[in-house]
C-alpha cells in the first residue's frame, strides 16, 4: 500500500481508541502518525507522557518546520492550527478557531491533502462538535482514504455523525476493530 | 466540494506580481499557511476565478491593502501565556530597572494587546515612566487599532484571569473604561507607545534595544526568512539584551543562537556577546 501519512483526528471521547490503536501497533507504524486531538487544556503536556508511557512509541509533540518521518508519532500542540508544506514538513498557525477549536481537525485534513492525495488515510473518532466533516470532504476529493468510527461504538457520536451524514465515508469501523484494521492499511 | 481553485504554481504567480507592483514580498511566507488565508479571501471576496483575483489585486491598490490586512494574522490576547508575564515581571524587569532608559520593541504586535500587557507590568514594576515601548506590523489597519487601546469587554474576564496568574495583584479592570461593550484603556499607558507600520521582511532596524518581543509571527515564515530577521532582531539588540518568541517557536536553529542563552524554561534569550 502506498500510503504516506495518517491522520486521526479526535475530541471528547476519542483518547481510548487512540491509544488502543497505537498500543496494538507493536514495533511501531512504517508511516508518520498525526494525531489531531481537541485538548481544551485538560491533557495539555501530560499527552505526550501518557502515550508514551501505554503505546511504548515515540511520540512527540509537532515543532514548527520539522520534517515528517515515519515511525513517528506526532501530537498538536494545544492551541495551534498544524498545517503541512509541500516539502513535508510542519508549519503552526496561530490564526482564528475553526469550530471552537484550535488545533483544528478540518484544517490539518485539508492541508494534508493538498500534499499527499491519495497517499493520506484520514480517521475521524468520537466527538462532540462538527469538526472534521469539511476536511474529510475534502480529503475524498483529492483521492484520500476516509475512515469514520462507527458513531454506535462512540462514547460521543456528534463527530463521526456529522460526517457521515456529509459524506461516504470508505470505511466506517467499530471502536474495537478500528486498530487491526488500520494496521492492515499501513503494514 | 472544490479542488483548491488556487494552486501553488498559481500562488507563486501572484506573490511576484504583489512583489512587482507593491514592493510587498511574500515568497518566503510558509505557504500552506498563507495559501489558507489567501484563499479564505478569495471566498470570502466571491471571486468566479484566479484570473480574475489576480487582475484585481494588479489593478486595484485599495484592494491590495486589503489583502494585506486579511491574509496576515492578527489573533492575540492580553498577557497570553501568563508564566511567560510571570517571568518577565520576576526575572527580565528587574534587569531592565537598573536602565537609565528602556526602549522595547514589539515586532508584529497585531491590535496591540501585548504592548499594553507590557505597559501594564512596566507600570506595576515603577518603570513605565522611563519606558518607551515601540510597536510595530506590517498591517497599517491593526496599527490604527493598536493606537486607540481600545478592545473588546467581552474579552475583559479572560484578560482579568491571565493578569491574576502572571502574578497581577490589582484590579485589573482600574486599567480601563469600559463604555458598552467596549474598553478603553488608560491614557498613562498609552502615553508611553509609539505605533508604526514595519515590514520585517524588507524594513531595517530602526532603533537599539534592551528587549525585542516578537511573538507567533516567526511561524509564518519559511527557515531562510526566519534567519533573516534573527539577524535584523540581533542588530537591533544591545548586547545583554533580550529576546521573546512565541511558544512554539525557538532560537534553536537560527544562525545567532551561539550568542544567546535561555532564560529559564520560558521562550526568552539573553544576548551574550556581540557579533564579532
Amino acid at each position: 500500500m502506498p500510503y504516506k501519512l495518517l491522520i486521526i483526528g479526535g475530541s471528547a471521547g476519542s483518547l481510548q481508541v487512540i491509544l488502543s490503536l497505537l498500543s496494538a501497533s507493536g514495533s511501531g507504524i512504517p508511516v508518520p502518525v498525526l494525531v489531531v486531538l481537541h485538548r481544551n487544556g485538560i491533557f495539555e503536556s501530560s499527552l505526550e507522557e501518557l502515550l508514551s508511557i501505554r503505546t511504548g512509541l515515540t511520540i512527540k509533540e509537532v515543532e514548527e518546520k520539522e520534517p515528517l518521518r515515519p515511525g513517528i508519532v506526532y501530537i498538536c500542540p494545544a492551541d495551534y492550527h498544524v498545517l503541512i508544506e509541500k516539502d513535508h514538513s510542519f508549519s503552526l498557525d496561530y490564526s482564528e478557531r475553526v469550530h471552537f477549536s484550535r488545533p483544528s481537525i478540518d484544517v490539518t485534513f485539508r492541508s494534508a491533502a493538498e500534499v499527499y492525495g491519495p497517499d493520506l488515510i484520514c480517521l475521524l473518532l468520537s466527538g462532540g462538535n462538527a469538526d472534521g466533516a469539511d476536511g474529510l470532504v475534502y480529503v475524498q476529493t483529492h483521492g484520500g482514504m476516509v475512515i469514520v468510527q462507527d458513531p454506535l461504538t462512540a462514547d460521543v457520536p456528534y463527530m463521526p455523525q456529522q460526517a457521515i451524514s456529509r459524506m461516504k465515508p470508505d470505511f466506517i469501523v467499530p471502536a474495537e476493530e478500528i486498530p487491526t484494521f488500520i494496521r492492515g492499511l499501513v503494514r | 466540494m472544490e479542488i483548491n481553485p488556487i494552486q501553488y504554481e498559481e500562488l507563486e504567480l501572484l506573490l511576484n506580481d504583489l512583489y512587482k507592483r507593491y514592493g510587498y514580498d511574500f515568497s518566503e511566507y510558509s505557504k500552506a499557511s498563507l495559501q489558507r488565508r489567501i484563499l479564505r479571501l478569495f471566498t470570502l471576496d466571491k471571486f468566479p476565478s484566479f484570473a480574475e483575483f489576480r487582475y484585481r489585486l494588479q489593478t486595484d491598490a485599495q484592494y491590495f491593502r486589503r489583502f494585506v490586512e486579511e491574509i496576515t494574522v492578527n489573533v492575540t490576547e492580553m498577557l497570553r501565556d501568563p508564566s511567560f508575564y510571570r517571568t518577565l515581571r520576576t526575572t527580565i524587569l528587574p534587569v531592565l530597572a537598573t536602565y537609565p532608559f528602556i526602549r522595547i520593541w514589539h515586532a508584529g504586535c497585531s491590535t496591540g494587546e501585548e504592548v499594553y500587557s507590557m505597559a501594564i507590568l512596566l507600570k506595576e514594576a515603577g518603570l513605565l515612566q522611563k519606558s518607551l515601548l515601540y510597536g510595530t506590523d506590517i498591517n497599517p489597519l491593526v496599527i490604527e487599532k493598536a493606537r486607540k487601546g481600545i478592545f473588546p469587554v467581552s474579552q475583559m474576564q479572560k484578560y482579568s484571569e491571565n493578569y491574576i496568574q502572571s502574578g497581577g495583584v490589582k484590579d485589573f479592570s482600574a486599567y480601563y473604561t469600559a463604555n458598552y461593550h467596549l474598553a478603553k484603556f488608560d491614557s498613562s499607558l498609552t502615553g508611553k507607545m509609539i505605533f508604526s507600520t514595519h515590514n520585517l521582511v524588507s524594513d531595517f532596524s530602526f532603533n537599539e534595544f534592551q528587549l525585542i518581543l516578537c511573538r507567533n509571527v516567526l511561524i509564518y515564515f519559511e527557515r531562510d526568512l526566519q534567519s533573516k530577521v534573527f539577524k535584523l532582531f540581533d542588530y537591533s539588540l544591545e548586547n545583554f539584551g533580550y529576546l521573546a518568541l512565541g511558544s512554539k517557536e525557538s532560537l534553536r536553529f537560527s544562525p545567532i543562537a551561539d550568542r544567546y542563552r535561555q532564560v529559564g524554561r520560558e521562550k526568552i534569550w539573553r544576548k551574550v556577546h556581540d557579533a564579532l
